[in-house]
């Protein structure tokens, strides 16, 4: 069908001075199913963004490096240039309108048009639709793939498999496709409707089309792949025969970097007591669904939550706080605690830090002192004076607690008069962790502490939860993407896949494991499987030594 | 109930309860109407139905121009006013020259020509402008509505700043021509339309009763031959009817065309009824097809697509700013057409108030049609114009019956037409969380 070959020549990508890809190389043949991993902000996105020409790449500097196609460089500036490369994209967030038919959303913007009077004067929008032949082009798509709907079918309603087969039928009904992009098909299938669809994408390659297929299911790469590129960090670690390599491979690949922070075992206080109990919690975030998730919280003890984005670890301390639709039976301090009440939520002494600082966390454009009373003002009626009928903010007082807590927990400030928003993102966390504090909570929920605050400050955050739990006792579930962070100071690491834990990892298990959990794998075989890592490294590590 | 309904519809999923609310707007309008009818005691069939038409072929127009910018997801365009003034500049204008005309005792720009002229000068003006607002309704994606409607405000005050001040301030005009102040600068208060006054209407003006008679015979064949001998053009978009529903409609159209056919025969009270312009409703007719066939057109599914989903019609390359200002020129072009032919049908300018009230009554009468924020079709836009304007006949006769007088009638139309924009965009607000309700975390095992 085509004798190109994609390729990525050195590419690299800075975003404001910071590189979020460096030197990739990486080759697509055709008919042959090249799968794509790596954590988050590995750089999958950014290079598939760099392949269709997204406004987001060259609004922001472009790119260095070449994308080639049958080894001329493809320059691809649009997502229209990529489009006539032949390389099609099946993405992730449907791109369906619901209130279509299956055949309007095959040929969107490519409608099978013939010609009128008024065309003839007022161009080519001025065409008449050709139902029956766009029809006819839909039923051949959909037929590559064995589906047997019905293509005048409306979108809407169709169960989700089936959306992503009309996704694909698009694709594949663009004339001269060579290269299709698949970015995390499977997530949203259930388990009939991945076999189907990987049975649909060996087919598509069998026809000669290459296949990039991005996914963290590795069983799926194992199973449907030809080969294997890892990403970590923006890095290209390894390409890899499929046949040649383990999923606990891929998984240390994948994960294993430098601790960058070292663990301190701390002094806490870890009763046996259960300050917070959840059972089949279940929250409605866009993304981030939680689908029936059970955990218990021992007082003092500084719980972690990991998982990839999406899975739904940050769904749950955003259900907890009530900020999206929520179900479950939670019990806090031996009391039934209805979640979707936040200001009681509040009240009972649960503290949340949100991972959008910028929007929920902070009032950038009030002072930092007024930023610190906010939430205490509002949910335990401090500071405030009464004057007569009239309750007033007691100006004079949130400025001494502010002026203390900048002192306690160290805010580098001009004065406690600035904005929020003029504060470095550090400062701003150690804002909202004052903020938090000043509701005096015995149980604080922290969402990625540390996102985008630079590698020093980082440290310092972290310090400084881990000195709540040290020194005030206090009790902290902190859900973090970056499971360095997490090994370095909690107690026990939950690891979220799929909205439902996965399984409890103790801080100082291996890399592999960690990954191979987030992956979908079970602890057990996860554990078993890294086993069998470390006995091979083992045996080769003696090999060369004999 | 729901059972009995299903089978009436042949819909296996119809709902009682959705439907009502749905339709809700134009069931009030319907309850409203048929009370009014029982209560007035003075109205005759014939002035009713007289001046329901009047209103009906002054206003469809007007009202058909709403339907492209909703489709293609810009909402309701309160902005058609500042198409009114377009029209309403290209009317002063042709009237300016008409009158010079006269006085010379020439007959330029008199009747079918000088209404042909207006159309020809109002459309560049309604394009221009028509651009101007879509490039202003692209910078305010989300809020379009409310921007239209300060758009009205705004092209309101320039207009008042051009016939007020500038013609004959900076455009130079006769000092004693009828239509300009005495000081020779402004445009009076109303501008007589001369003998371009039912220039439409005269071309071609037939009996009521025949013609409602004849009409009634054309749907009636029209449902026959959608019911039995049209074949469908796409598979599974089927346009026929349920049989009951069928039933229902043919006897209706057959029942309705006799009692025409019978009060012209007999010289009934519907004989009295003012005749029909035919030119006019052919207009009507043919910019209700021309919008239904400018659906079918690339153009029409690009509307479509952009007002589904701008995100997803930008992903395959439709170019939704383009696509949307051209949405916007339609609509503005069409309003000033359709002021147009408004102020040929009712003889008078009024210079300075003609336009004001035209976006709010426009859009309370598609809504009162069934339409909504992001849906109208040209049968709500023809029902609702029906339904609202006899909603207006008869609240004077209302107020006088209920509370003696009919002034009150007249301040209720008001609280009306208000009340059904703010219940419409409030139960479209409403049923959209519903929707967005349905959505939450459900028990998959139970």
């Amino acid at each position: 069908m085509n004798d190109g070959i994609l390729e990525f020549i050195n590419v690299g990508k800075e975003y404001s001075g910071h590189a979020v890809l460096k030197g990739i190389n990486m080759d697509v043949r055709p008919g042959e199913i090249h799968a794509l991993i790596g954590e988050n902000g590995a750089g999958k996105s950014t290079l598939m963004n760099i392949l269709f020409g997204m406004p987001v790449i060259h609004e922001t500097g472009g790119f260095t490096g070449e994308v080639r196609v049958g080894g001329q460089n493809a320059k691809i500036m649009n997502p229209h240039d990529a489009m006539e490369q032949g390389i099609g994209m099946v993405h992730q967030e449907f791109m369906l309108i619901p209130g279509f038919s299956i055949t309007e959303n095959i040929k969107i913007n490519r409608e099978i048009t013939r010609e009128t009077l008024m065309s003839k004067f007022f161009g080519q929008r001025m065409e008449l639709l050709d139902h029956k032949k766009m029809a006819g082009d839909a039923r051949k798509a959909l037929d590559i793939m064995g589906m047997d709907i019905e293509e005048y079918t409306k979108v809407e309603g169709l169960p989700v498999g089936h959306m992503q087969f009309v996704e694909i039928a698009r694709e594949i009904d663009k004339t001269g496709i060579r290269f299709l992009v698949f970015d995390e098909p499977t997530a949203v299938l259930t388990e009939s409707e991945t076999e189907h669809l990987l049975d649909a994408i060996r087919k598509l390659a069998a026809q000669g089309i290459g296949i990039i297929f991005i996914s963290h299911r590795l069983d799926e790469i194992i199973r449907v792949s030809d080969r294997v590129t890892i990403l970590r960090d923006g890095e290209w670690v390894a390409t890899e025969e499929t046949k040649n390599i383990t999923a606990a491979e891929i998984a240390r690949l994948m994960v294993g970097r430098a601790l960058t922070l070292d663990r301190t075992e701390g002094s806490r206080q870890i009763s046996g007591e259960e300050i917070l109990r959840v059972e089949n919690l279940r929250v409605n975030m866009p993304g981030e669904e939680v689908k029936g998730v059970d955990l218990s919280v021992r007082k003092g003890e500084i719980l972690g939550i990991g998982g990839l984005a999406g899975q739904g670890k940050l769904g749950i301390a955003n259900g907890l706080m009530g900020m999206y639709p929520v179900k479950g039976k939670v019990t806090f301090k031996g009391e039934p605690l209805d979640v979707a009440n936040n200001s009681e939520t509040l009240k009972k002494g649960i503290a949340f830090l949100s991972e959008d600082r910028k929007g929920v966390g902070l009032l950038l454009s009030s002072p930092i002192d007024l930023n610190i009373a906010f939430s205490a003002m509002e949910v335990h009626g401090k500071f405030i004076k009464k004057v007569g009928p009239l309750s007033l903010t007691d100006r004079k007082e949130i400025r001494e607690n502010a002026e203390k807590m900048a002192k306690e927990l160290d805010i580098r400030c001009t004065s406690v008069a600035q904005n929020a928003g003029a504060l470095s993102g550090g400062n701003q966390q150690k804002v909202c962790v004052g903020r938090a504090l000043c509701l005096d909570p015995d149980l604080l929920l922290v969402s990625e502490p540390t996102r985008g605050i630079d590698i020093g400050a980082k440290k310092l955050i972290l310090d400084l939860l881990k000195s709540l739990a040290e020194e005030r006792g206090m009790t902290i579930v902190m859900t973090s993407s970056e499971l360095a962070e997490l090994r370095s100071i909690c107690d026990r690491v939950l690891i979220i896949c799929e909205g439902k834990v996965a399984g409890e990892l103790s801080p100082t298990d291996s890399d592999e494991v960690y990954g191979l959990m987030m992956s979908g794998v079970s602890k057990e075989e996860a554990m078993k499987a890294s086993g069998a890592v470390q006995g091979d490294s083992l045996q080769k590590g003696g090999a060369v030594n004999g | 109930m729901n059972e009995l309904f299903r089978k009436i519809t042949g819909d296996s999923s119809f709902d009682l309860g959705s439907w009502i609310l749905d339709h809700i707007v134009s069931i009030i309008f319907w309850v409203f109407i048929i009370l009014g009818l029982l209560v007035s005691q003075n109205l005759q069939l014939n002035v009713f139905f007289s001046e329901l038409c009047d209103r009906f072929y002054r206003n469809a127009f007007l009202i058909l121009s709403l339907i492209i910018p909703v489709v293609a997801g810009l909402g309701m365009n309160f902005g058609i006013v500042v198409g009114a003034i377009a029209g309403q500049l290209a009317v002063i204008a042709v009237r300016y020259w008409g009158i010079s005309s006269e006085q010379a005792g020439g007959t330029a720009f008199s009747g079918l020509p000088g209404l042909l002229m207006m159309f020809l000068i109002a459309l560049p003006i309604a394009a221009l402008i028509g651009w101007l607002t879509g490039t202003l309704y692209n910078k305010t994606k989300g809020q379009e509505m409310i921007a239209s409607l300060i758009v009205g405000y705004f092209g309101n005050g320039v207009y008042q700043f051009i016939v007020l001040f500038v013609i004959g301030a900076i455009i130079p005009v006769q000092l004693a021509h009828p239509m300009i102040l005495y000081d020779g600068v402004g445009i009076r208060m109303s501008v007589d339309m001369g003998n371009v006054k039912y220039a439409l209407d005269n071309l071609w003006q037939v009996p009521f009763a025949p013609f409602m008679a004849v009409l009634c015979l054309l749907v009636f064949l029209f449902l026959i031959w959608n019911q039995f001998l049209r074949s469908s053009k796409v598979e599974g978009k089927s346009s026929k009817l349920s049989p009951l529903l069928f039933g229902v409609y043919a006897v209706i159209s057959v029942a309705a065309g006799v009692i025409f056919l019978m009060q012209y025969l007999q010289g009934g009270v519907l004989t009295e009824v003012r005749k029909v312009p035919v030119v006019l409703v052919l207009l009507v007719a043919a910019l209700a097809l021309f919008i239904s066939w400018l659906m079918n057109t690339k153009l029409g599914q690009d509307f479509r697509s952009c007002g589904m989903s701008q995100t997803i019609a930008e992903a395959n390359g439709i170019n939704v700013d383009r696509t949307r200002i051209i949405a916007t020129i339609i609509s503005t072009v069409l309003a000033a057409w359709g002021m147009i032919i408004y102020l040929q049908n009712m003889g008078t300018l009024n210079t300075y108030t003609a336009h004001n009230n035209v976006g709010y009554f426009s859009v309370a009468a598609i809504l009162v049609g069934g339409a909504s924020v992001s849906r109208a079709t040209i049968g709500q836009a023809i029902s609702g114009c029906l339904l609202f304007h006899a909603m207006f006949i008869l609240s004077p006769e209302i107020g006088k019956a209920v509370f003696g007088q009919p002034a009150l009638g007249e301040y209720f139309r008001t609280f009306m037409v208000y009340g059904v924009i703010g219940l419409s965009l409030g139960l479209y607000v409403w049923r959209a969380n519903k929707k967005r309700e349905l959505k939450q975390p459900q028990d998959e095992e139970a």
